[in-house]
């Protein structure tokens, strides 16, 4: 073992760093001898160029990635005046002046309120009315199983924007334009092609035993669904949930169509669209920096702490 | 062992049931208000009879996909056909809606903002997914193979990877409405991070007015914001393929000689190119919308991208003609989508 590999590997050991990494040491000591060695051998000095390349191009990416948002955050404590003489410049003290203008003038909070209430209806409602169609067609055999089956996957595909003009109009006959019920509805039924399809999948992988036992004591379809399938299905119930939930928080498009005649009912993205025009005629930068931090610090928190769960929603999306 | 007060439902039916016409007077009436009723009110020897079980069980189907249907049927497929109908209208959100045939059509054939708003999302639809995908797989490869090589194994994850992924991952789960916002102010001439950077490192000279209405630099803001969005989102799917793959591939092709830059053309790529069509067809169709960039980052700007194009003719109350724009969207992204998958095709290698 006294190849100079061998000292890499040492010193990768003696590195308090790499002992963070997921991928155990040990299962890797269990395979070294079955053909490892000969690379290692020979890419010794290699390995270590091309890992302070990697890394070098990987904090490149790190600094482009959070380097806007840092600024933002960061420029949110500076006084507007301050930040127009210099906008590279670091807060020289915590001013939390421009988070009480965005909160209350700006009316941040308010927006923020809205799409939380939006969001408790359209998020239980979604989860609700997909995993019961999801456990129908999943579980049971009838005629139009397939076809209603191929209907919501078919709506994966659909442009959002090609729906809309028809859509508004729907809404406004309903009367259920500009009200919150209406957007309620709409996060519903464009979330549900998705979400049926995702769980219908899922609710197949899970073993029908448990259903016929269900069934057998004499639990009705209803009961078995709601006390015994739902629970077991709960991992991808967190997933789709998590997609959901970011996909309807940041809902953009129909918010703007659906619900675009008075500034008070605002969902947070709305709002903070409406702040670049409307602070920037104030001329009060602070408050719109301000107001940016205060929507996306909670949001990357939140992702910060289920951050496994939140990629394998959100990358499950495109696999489709 | 609990005690019940009706036999197991399995028990009687399967002895056969009895004919229909044979049936109590009563038990005819309760199959037929069995529908409307709980169970706890249908009698024991009904709820015991395969036909009630059926019965049982179409209600709850029914029952349980009524209201999702209705939602999606009303809510989604119905503006959907409604759209293609009225594209052939000249209906301008009115009670009527004249037939006018392909009117719609041949006036976006002689509209000049059409067609620049149309060239525009082509290029976005061009060389967006190719930035991003080739950014997000050269950050995938250096997490998942750029590491030092530990004790028996042909490729190394770095260290720190998951950090990396985290970060990366960031403007994934923030609002495309306060991204545009970010970079707005990101791109402001007179106090925004770019121009202040350049400054910064002695650029001065590089200094622009990046939204201020030249088409070019308009266009190379928007690609980079949509781009820098998305980068992340595709480092975690390729760096999930990848990681996928078995080791020992790697190690063989080690032992075979192949160097790095072999080893990524000839092992590793191959392996993910279905994640990779997967990934490139969904971006291609985002950058084709690229709708609240567009519409929050430059408003008023001559650049325009077809869905705004669109949602201006909406407002400004041309809905035939909004709607006639929207279906050649739709034929836009499935063409890409068939394009894609034809270049795309290749034997999928299983492993």
């Amino acid at each position: 073992m006294s190849t100079d590999a061998a000292a890499v590997a040492e010193k990768a050991a003696a590195d308090p760093a790499s002992g963070s990494t997921t991928r155990p040491r040990a299962a890797g000591g269990g395979r070294g001898g079955k053909g490892g060695k000969d690379a290692r051998g020979l890419k010794g000095g290699e390995s270590r160029t091309l890992n302070a390349f990697s890394h070098g191009f990987l904090v490149l990416w790190v600094i482009m990635a959070a380097g806007p948002l840092v600024w933002v955050a960061l420029t949110a404590f500076r006084p507007t005046a301050d930040y127009l003489g210099d906008p590279m410049g670091l807060p020289t003290s915590l001013h939390w002046e421009n988070f009480v203008n965005a909160w209350t003038e700006a009316k941040v909070g308010r927006y923020a309120l809205n799409s939380v209430i939006i969001l408790a209806g359209s998020l239980t409602g979604t989860m609700l009315l997909g995993s019961m169609a999801a456990y129908v067609i999943a579980r049971f055999t009838f005629p139009g199983n397939r076809f209603i089956f191929l209907l919501f996957a078919g709506g994966m595909m659909f442009p959002v924007i090609l729906a809309l003009i028809p859509l508004f109009t729907i809404m406004d006959n309903l009367s259920l334009l500009d009200t919150r019920p209406g957007l309620i509805i709409a996060y519903i039924a464009y979330s549900l092609p998705f979400t049926t399809f995702f769980l219908t999948s899922f609710f197949r992988t899970l073993p029908s035993g448990v259903q016929e036992a269900a069934m057998i004591d004499g639990a009705s379809h209803t009961r078995t669904f709601f006390q015994v399938m739902l629970p077991m299905a709960k991992p991808g119930l967190v997933s789709i949930g998590i997609f959901n939930f970011l996909g309807q928080w940041n809902q953009y498009l129909l918010p703007l169509l659906l619900n675009n005649d008075d500034e008070n009912n605002y969902v947070l993205p709305q709002g903070l669209a409406a702040l670049t025009v409307s602070q920037g005629y104030a001329g009060d930068w602070g408050a719109l920096f301000a107001g940016l931090t205060l929507a996306m610090v909670p949001v990357l928190v939140v992702y910060a702490v289920f951050q496994r769960q939140v990629q394998a929603g959100l990358t499950a999306g495109a696999i489709k | 062992m609990r005690t019940r007060t009706r036999p197991d439902p399995s028990g009687p039916a399967t002895q056969g049931t009895v004919p229909w016409r044979k049936l109590p007077p009563g038990d005819k009436l309760a199959f037929a208000v069995a529908v409307l009723l709980p169970p706890r009110f249908t009698p024991a020897r009904v709820r015991a009879d395969r036909r009630y079980r059926t019965l049982d069980k179409y209600r709850f189907i029914v029952g349980f996909l009524i209201l999702p249907l209705a939602f999606y049927a009303v809510f989604v497929i119905s503006p959907f056909f409604q759209a293609i109908y009225y594209s052939f209208t000249d209906w301008a959100g009115g009670a009527t809606a004249n037939f006018v045939g392909f009117d719609n059509y041949v006036k976006m054939w002689n509209d000049e903002k059409f067609w620049s708003s149309v060239q525009t999302s082509l290029l976005l639809l061009v060389f967006v997914p190719v930035v991003t995908l080739a950014l997000g797989i050269f950050f995938a490869y250096m997490i998942t193979a750029g590491g030092r090589h530990r004790r028996g194994e042909a490729v190394s994850g770095v260290v720190g990877s998951s950090f990396y992924k985290v970060v990366y991952f960031f403007p994934q789960v923030l609002s495309i409405a306060l991204i545009a916002v970010v970079w707005q102010q990101v791109y402001s001439s007179r106090s925004g991070l770019l121009n202040g950077l350049l400054g910064e490192v002695g650029l001065g000279s590089l200094e622009q007015r990046w939204l201020g209405g030249d088409y070019k630099l308009g266009l190379f803001a928007t690609m980079a914001v949509i781009a820098w969005s998305f980068v992340g989102f595709y480092v975690v799917l390729f760096s999930a393929a990848m990681g996928a793959i078995p080791k020992d591939i790697y190690e063989a092709a080690l032992l075979d000689g192949a160097g790095r830059g072999a080893t990524f053309f000839r092992v590793t790529l191959p392996l993910i190119w279905d994640t990779v069509r997967t990934g490139w067809i969904y971006m291609g169709i985002q950058a084709l919308d690229a709708f609240a960039v567009v519409l929050i980052m430059v408003p008023g700007h001559v650049l325009k991208v077809t869905p705004v194009y669109l949602y201006e003719r909406f407002r400004e109350g041309q809905f035939g003609y909004a709607t006639a724009i929207g279906v050649v969207l739709l034929v836009l992204s499935m063409a890409f989508t068939l394009i894609v998958m034809r270049i795309g095709r290749r034997e999928t290698i299983e492993y």
